[in-house]
Parts: C-alpha cells; structure tokens; sequence
C-alpha cells in the first residue's frame, strides 16, 4: 500500500510537469460527461419519465455509475494501456520484480486528468441526492458508497479482463470498449427499462444490476418485504473482480515474451 | 489538382487496409446503436402529444449516425498531421509545390471516406434486416435516397473543412488536445450526435440551426427518413454550399496567416 502511494506521487509529479495541458484535459474530461447528461436533462424535458422513472431518480443512477466509471479509470489506466507493455516486452521487467504484477500495473499508469469527470460526476450526484424523494437512513447512506465501491470494482474487473486477453492477442482490442464505455452508458438509466436478455445479461454475467438497479430500488423504498438482500446486492457486484484477478494470474503464467 | 487527386487515392488505399479494425469498430457501434434504441423505446413506450419526431424515424437517425460516424466525429483525426506540425517536419510539407490546404483537404477527405465505406455498409445491411422495432427503414422514395446522398457528400465537405480549422489551431496553440477536445464535444452536441436535434428544446434548436455543425449529420439524416420534406431540403442545400465557402475561406485565410508566422522548431 505505502509502494502504491509511492507510485502515485511521482506520477502526480510527472503529469503536472504539463501544466497547461493537463489543466485543459481536465477541463474537458469535465465536459464529456456534461454533454451526456445535458442530453438526459434535455430528453427528461421532453419526455417527463421514462418507464416509471423521475428525472432525479436517473439522475443519481448516472451519477454513481459516472463516478464508479471516473475513479476506475483513474485506478485502472495501467491495465487499459496494457498493449504497450506487451509490445514492447516491458512487462518482463515487472515480473522480476518481488512484488505482485497486479500492483505494479495499477502503479504503472494513473491518470489524474479523470479527476474532472469526477467532480462533473459527482456534483451531479449531490444534486441528485438533494432532489430525490426517498427517506434518508444510515443503511441507505451506506448502500450508496456500496453501490460506488461496487461499480469501481466492476469497471476495474472489466479493465483487467481486458488486458489479459493481450497476453494472447498481444494487440489491444477495441471490443472491450463494448464493455467498458458500453457498459457505462448502459448503466447510466435503471436496467429494467432495456430488454429482458440485456438485463439479465449485465445482471448475472457482468452485474452491473447489482450497481444500479437492485439496491435503488431499496434506496427509494420500492422494495417488498426484508431490504436486506437489496442493500447486500452490491457486494455481490464486488465479487466479480474474483474470477478477473484469477484470470489475470492464469493469463501471467501463461505468459510468454514478445522478445526485445 | 492532379496532386491533390493523388493523396486522395494513397490514403484512401491505406485506409483501406485496417479491415480487422474496421471490424471491431463495428461490433461496438451495433451494440451502441441497440443500447440509444432501446432507450428511445423506453421513453417513447408512454403516451405522448404529439412527439415532434417518430420512434420509426428516431431509430433510422441512430443507425445512420452509427453507420457513418467517420462523417460526422470530429474527434476522428489524424495525429501524422499534428505530429508534423508539433515537430517542424511541416518544414518538408511546405517545400512541396502545392497548397497545404488542398493536400491536407484532400488527406482527411480520404481518410474519413475509407473509414465510412469500410464500416457503412455492413451496418446498414444488417440494420435493414432487423426485426421491427429495430429496423432501419428504406427512404419513402428514389429521389430522397439521391437528395440523401448528395446532402451526405456535401455535409462530409463542411466537416472536414471544420477539421481543418482545429489543425490549424494546430499551429498557434502547439498541443492538438485541448482545442481537439472543445470542439469535438460542442460539435458532437451541436450535430445532434447526442440528442435528435428535434428532441432539443426549442432555444437550442436556434443555435443549432444557426451553426454548421447539424449540416453534416443532423441534416442528411432526417431528409433520409423524410422528416425533413424534399422542397425544405433543397432549399437547405445553398446554405450548404454557402457554409462551405465560408468555412474553406476562413481556413485558407487562417492557414495563410499561421503560416507566414510560422517558426520552424530545429532538431
């Protein structure tokens, strides 16, 4: 933990040698998601709900799985440049290492510029918390970090999977964004509005249901019966960066060198 | 011209090379296109007044978008011409007997020709053959699927000369991230790329209407499934025309300006 903290400071340290530059990344990683949500608002104008939905209500979906999307982006950027490392048979360096190779990856790459989509991210969910109607407890609050924490690990298992596929492919691959830039917008609106093979889909294979849709119907008090297993969903999410670590181990022992 | 021509054919050869890339890409924009579908049908799903535009008519904008996206992402770019500007290599362009506007013109033309034939027409082939609610609808008659065409080439022209403007920016700004970002999220927005520009509140649709930006996707698309009617869209095309000058004189102009001033970095 001390040795990731490390590794972020002399990243931080580097990326601000760009000063200018880095400020206007920044900036408009603040606007990406911006414009997406203006288009939300725009269409809730026109069209009032969408299945059953209030504008906030989407609103705080958005905002949570945009934050989750945001922080694992920053977190996981070293697996997203994975390719690289392959390529130019980098990745032998890190295994002679005496630490583990997940470590080292995440430290390889961090990108401070998501900070701007997370604040764009997260105004939008204080925004949304203020407006929507729902009676606030302590286990509500607490749902909500696990929703967040558990879309992070959702978005990083899916970074890492991503990557261990270099280690057969040795090129990167573009359909993984299906997954991760996908997957986000698919998010951002309550699953049970698309079809019932999507949802089950992004429920039991890739849970992104466990993120937003399960535990907002605790939060907003539409569960029947014991909330329990509502409010528990997301750390079920959690499990899924499990079977990803466990690929990633096999995929590194398979590994085999580019050369020079 | 004929050196101009000759660009056009290389890197429209090149382009062509990146099938498996083509491929990919591919497979992402279905599954996008089927996500914004579904949304659309969701919001639609309710009763409405008087939606100012059909679920029909929405779901043919979004696969044309996804069909011929290489039309419309400003964000698409080409980092050999930044790359040159930023190192001084510009140096060698401009030994070159012919105007780096048309060239450079003549480059992106190319590129986002390739990169759109590659990709459009398995997408639209599979999109009209989807089961109903997906299914990307032929235009109401021959003369609009010509009008489409020509109003589609004509917008492709106003694009990259929008292109141009942001490498030429190139020039007095030295880093392409900033200005590439700005223009290609407006753009994006003003295009309709992320709300049907009919869907917009109405004070918006001012702006838009005002700005080239909807010339290239926005415009093309609803004359495609006839939500803009053929006497609206020939009156449109003039305004296309007149646009592009505009647009092809600001770039020159600017491209003449950055030019006198530009300093060569050694190395």
């Amino acid at each position: 933990m001390r040795l990731f903290g490390k590794y972020l400071l002399i990243l931080f340290k580097s990326q601000m040698q760009y000063r200018t530059s880095f400020w206007l990344l920044t900036f408009g990683q603040f606007f990406i998601p911006f414009s997406v949500f203006a288009g939300l608002y725009m269409l809730f104008d026109r069209f009032g709900q969408i299945q059953g939905w209030e504008f906030f209500e989407v609103a705080l979906v958005f905002g949570v799985i945009h934050m989750a999307f945001a922080v694992s982006e920053c977190l996981a950027r070293g697996f997203d440049m994975f390719s690289t490392l392959i390529v130019n048979g980098d990745f032998d360096r890190l295994l002679v290492r005496p630490r583990s190779t997940v470590l080292q990856v995440l430290g390889s790459k961090f990108e401070f510029t998501r900070f701007g989509r997370l604040l764009q991210s997260l105004i939008v969910l204080v925004w949304a918390l203020s407006k929507v109607e729902a009676n606030w407890t302590f286990m509500k609050g607490v749902t909500l970090l696990f929703m967040i924490a558990s879309g992070v690990m959702i978005f990083t298992g899916i970074f890492i999977v991503i990557a261990t596929m270099c280690f057969w492919t040795v090129q990167g691959l573009e359909v993984g964004n299906i997954l991760t830039d996908g997957g986000r917008e698919m998010a951002q609106y309550p699953l049970n509005i698309y079809h019932k093979w999507i949802t089950r889909f992004f429920t039991y294979v890739i849970p992104f249901g466990c993120v937003n849709y399960l535990p907002l119907q605790y939060i907003l008090g539409r569960t029947e019966g014991s909330g329990v297993p509502y409010m528990l969903a997301p750390l079920a999410g959690c499990l899924f960066i499990v079977p990803c670590l466990l690929l990633w181990n096999f995929g590194v022992r398979r590994y085999r060198s580019t050369g020079s | 011209m004929r050196a101009c021509y000759s660009v056009f054919r290389l890197k429209l050869a090149t382009g062509f090379q990146y099938r498996s890339a083509a491929l990919a890409g591919i497979a992402t924009q279905f599954f996008w296109g089927f996500i914004i579908i579904m949304v659309y049908q969701a919001f639609y799903s309710q009763p409405l007044a008087d939606p100012p535009i059909s679920l029909t008519q929405i779901v043919t904008y979004i696969w044309l978008q996804q069909a011929f996206l290489a039309f419309i992402a400003l964000w698409f770019r080409d980092n050999e011409l930044f790359q040159l500007i930023t190192t001084g290599n510009i140096a060698y362009e401009l030994c070159r007997p012919s105007g780096l506007y048309g060239l450079w013109y003549a480059k992106l033309l190319a590129q986002r020709l390739s990169s759109a034939v590659l990709r459009c027409f398995p997408i639209l082939a599979v999109a009209l053959l989807l089961p109903s609610p997906y299914r990307l609808t032929l235009p109401p008659d021959p003369a609009t699927a010509l009008l489409f065409l020509l109003v589609l080439i004509l917008g492709l022209f106003i694009l990259v000369a929008v292109s141009m403007l942001i490498y030429i920016s190139t020039f007095i700004t030295m880093s392409a991230a900033g200005s590439l970002l700005m223009f290609g999220v407006a753009g994006e927005f003003l295009a309709g790329m992320i709300v049907p520009v009919p869907l917009m509140p109405s004070w918006l649709q001012t702006i838009v209407y005002a700005l080239p930006f909807r010339l290239a996707a926005d415009f093309p698309f609803r004359v495609y499934s006839g939500h803009i009617p053929t006497d609206e869209a020939l009156a449109t095309i003039p305004i296309q025309l007149l646009w592009l000058a505009a647009l092809v004189w600001i770039g020159r102009f600017a491209m003449g300006k950055a030019l006198r001033r530009v300093v060569i970095q050694g190395g």
